[in-house]
């Protein structure tokens, strides 16, 4: 089955909870237990109303606090798709968790609470999924109920957020607006009785609709190799196969290759998933390869189609989004992780930091702090071969490793 | 023209982070319990591999309290596969004085099963630990990384979790700590019975319906069974047609009734289903932050 992955983004008290609890309970997704224990906790507080937020809310010192802290992944399905939602918060402080949210995801909610309209954290959250490209956002106006179901309000809250549009850099995204109530279901899974001027589809239905052609970004052919395998047994003596998972685009038997860095050629001889043999090998699957010839191959190494070759590059230039304590600074060494292989790199300069809300950059910027976005340019030991971000949203993107704690400290996207 | 684009985008995950364990770490090694979850890792561990043997041994944290036809489908699948079985068990933790026995109605040794896998990980020096964990189980797990950092005392820290981007799968970890990995973590009970289903893998025979001596308490139906399950007097025993979604702990796993006797019709039977699986996990009921509080001890 198919497997959608959204984001989704919106301010302390928007309903982003809610949403998510209505969809489960809509979908029939929320289980007797926990619906028990919704109804209980629910009467406990005195509500008059079941408060689905209790769905989603998981560790003991968010429901203290009453607020999301990290990412929380949460699953349901319908006959034709299975979902997962990564529940990212939206204050100010966590645009990390945002981005690492977005990163896994095709799709995003964007939460605005209807009373408040376009407010400085929708900026934001715009921005991260602008930045991340990702392809089919939903803007869902919520809490219509407070606002009698009101077509003026949506309208002039559509058209505030369609004037931020006008900023974006990436333009290839498609973007819905929808009216709805979380607290009651309007439009959430079912369509709403009450706002008949909204004739599109809910939130759900919109999401039913997406399907591979327009969520994923078609291009090239990239083979990082995890593992090569060499089993020596009676029966694969002289095997030798590249493990590994396709991105990007497919690959065929008998595709001419070039293996980096030696780029050395060969061609496709067989494509395995297990212990069945394939003709081609679809983007996003996890198989093992043989080649033509033998090559000298190891862990971290790409193959790629010879008629399309990713830059090759000893230095790097990117947005990086600091998700550190530690301050980042030039001339600091971190790991850059790309894909399964790993370089040292030395900050060269931190050319500005990007305002998060497109309010411009600052060129003076000295360091990173945590949840800083800047273009930041590496000098690396050995080359890694990418693809721009902009092009190829795994290849094009790093994770930065600090040696000294092994945490990961930033994300970065190639420019 | 044959395409891999037919196979399951949770499947090609599972096998790509299971690649990534084996490529990352030194001494890796998959938990296994003979449930449903850690058969399909050994199967997934299996496809990731081939045609080069799964490198990495199995290990069997036993409380002494499973069902014994685990056990024996335990140890068919590991000579099947010409695997390496490591067994620790908690009674000898217990015997050796490092933990002690819980008392009366709800005593499990879920909770005792820490200590030992501690001890384990300590002796073998173990850095990565595959588990079948699953993000929709639990309110707290939903929150649990892929790769999940443990500390010096196999603790989880929730608050400083290791951001997961993409697909990238940062394993690097000082001398002494370990890391939890959870390939299907993105699975759902219903993703894992279904792909089960499709592939035909052999699982314990309590996990179909079966005849059975049981008792009732708490609305729940538990096995019968008086070495190890807690019985009060009142608590009469009869016969019944049951089947088990867990094969934890015998103490604290209910059963459901159900006719479900193949696989088939135990999926359509989870589809149809209104409890989740830790709905029948008694310990997960005692307190709604019970899954936290154990996962922060080490609890995998
Ligand atoms: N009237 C009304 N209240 C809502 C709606 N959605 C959410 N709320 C309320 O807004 C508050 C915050 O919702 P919650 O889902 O916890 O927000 P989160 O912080 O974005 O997760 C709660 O009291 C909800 O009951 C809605 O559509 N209408």
């Amino acid at each position: 089955m198919e497997v959608l992955k959204i984001a989704t983004a919106g301010s302390v008290d928007d309903g982003k909870s809610t949403l998510i609890g209505r969809i489960l309970y809509d979908t029939k997704s929320l289980t007797t237990d926990k619906l028990e224990a919704i109804e209980k906790t629910s009467k406990q507080k005195g509500y008059d109303y079941l408060d689905f937020s209790l769905a989603t809310d998981g560790l003991v010192a968010e429901r203290e606090q009453g607020i999301t802290i990290d990412v929380a992944h949460i699953y349901f399905s319908t006959a034709n798709k299975s979902y997962i939602v990564a529940d990212t918060p939206g204050h100010v402080e966590y645009t990390r968790n945002m981005v690492t949210g977005a990163s896994t995801s095709q799709a995003s909610i964007i939460l605005i609470d209807a009373r408040k309209g376009v407010i400085e954290q929708t900026y934001r959250h715009f921005f991260i999924n602008n930045l991340l490209r990702i392809k089919d956002i939903v803007v869902a106006i919520n809490k219509m109920d407070l606002v009698d179901y009101s077509e003026e309000v949506f309208n002039a809250i559509k058209k505030d957020f369609e004037a931020l549009m006008e900023q974006r850099e990436y333009s290839d995204q498609n973007i819905s607006f929808i009216p709805i109530s979380a607290l009651k279901g309007d439009n959430v899974v079912n369509a709403s009785d009450k706002m008949p001027w909204y004739k599109s589809k809910t939130v759900l239905g919109h999401l039913e609709q997406l399907d591979k052609k327009n969520i994923f970004n078609s291009g090239t052919a990239r083979f990082p190799v995890q593992a090569v395998v060499r089993p020596k047994t009676e029966d694969f003596h002289d095997f030798r196969g590249y493990q590994g998972k396709v991105y990007g685009g497919d690959l065929n038997v008998g595709d001419d290759i070039v293996v980096l860095p030696s780029k050395t050629t060969s061609k496709i001889k067989e494509i395995y998933f297990y212990n069945e043999k394939y003709d081609t090998a679809a983007r996003r699957s996890s198989v093992t390869i043989t080649l033509e010839d033998d090559v000298n191959i190891s862990r971290g190494d790409m193959i790629v189609k010879s008629d399309d070759l990713p830059q090759i590059n000893k230095s790097l230039n990117a947005v990086v989004c600091w998700m550190d304590s530690t301050a980042l600074k030039p001339n600091n060494k971190y790991t850059v992780q790309h894909g399964v292989n790993k370089v040292l790199a030395i900050v060269t300069d931190i050319e500005h930091k990007i305002n998060p809300d497109f309010s411009g950059i600052d060129k003076e910027a000295a360091q990173l702090e945590v949840n800083d976005i800047a273009l930041v340019s590496f000098k690396l030991n050995r080359p890694i071969f990418s693809d721009r971000f902009q092009d190829h949203r795994t290849n094009g993107s790093f994770i930065l490793i600090d040696n000294n704690t092994n945490n990961t400290v930033g994300a970065g996207f190639i420019q | 023209m044959k395409s891999t684009a037919i196979i399951n985008s949770l499947e090609n995950e599972a096998i790509y982070i299971l690649r990534e364990v084996a490529a990352q770490f030194e001494r890796p090694v998959l938990l296994f319990s003979g449930g449903k979850d850690s058969i399909t890792l050994v199967r997934l561990a299996q496809k990731a591999f081939y045609p080069g043997k799964i490198p990495f041994p199995l290990m069997h944290i036993d409380t002494g309290h499973n069902f014994p036809e685990t056990i024996e489908f335990r140890d068919r699948l590991v000579k099947e596969l010409g695997l390496e079985l490591i067994v620790r068990n908690v009674q000898e933790s217990i015997d050796k004085g490092k933990v002690v026995e819980e008392k009366g109605k709800y005593a499990s040794r879920n909770m005792l099963q820490t200590g030992t896998l501690l001890d384990a990980i300590e002796e073998f020096k173990f850095d990565a630990c595959i588990g079948g964990a699953r993000r929709d189980e639990e309110k707290a797990r939903a929150k649990e990384r892929i790769f999940s950092v443990r500390d010096d005392f196999g603790q989880w820290d929730e608050k400083n979790q290791r951001p997961e981007l993409f697909d990238m799968l940062n394993g690097q970890i000082d001398l002494g700590q370990n890391v939890r990995v959870f390939p299907i973590s993105n699975w759902t009970e219903l993703d894992v019975w279904s792909y089960i289903a499709k592939e035909g893998f052999e699982i314990p025979s309590i996990y179909f319906a079966h005849q059975r001596k049981v008792f009732f308490r708490d609305g729940m139906i538990w096995s019968f069974d008086d070495d190890v399950v807690y019985r009060e007097e009142d608590e009469v025993c009869q016969e019944l047609t049951v089947r088990f979604r867990t094969v934890g702990d015998m103490s604290c796993t209910a059963a459901v009734l159900s006719d479900a006797a193949d696989l088939a019709s135990v999926v359509q039977e989870i589809r149809d289903s209104s409890i989740s699986e830790r709905g029948a996990r008694i310990d997960d009921k005692r307190s709604d932050s019970a899954m936290e509080k154990r996962k922060q001890q080490g609890y995998f």
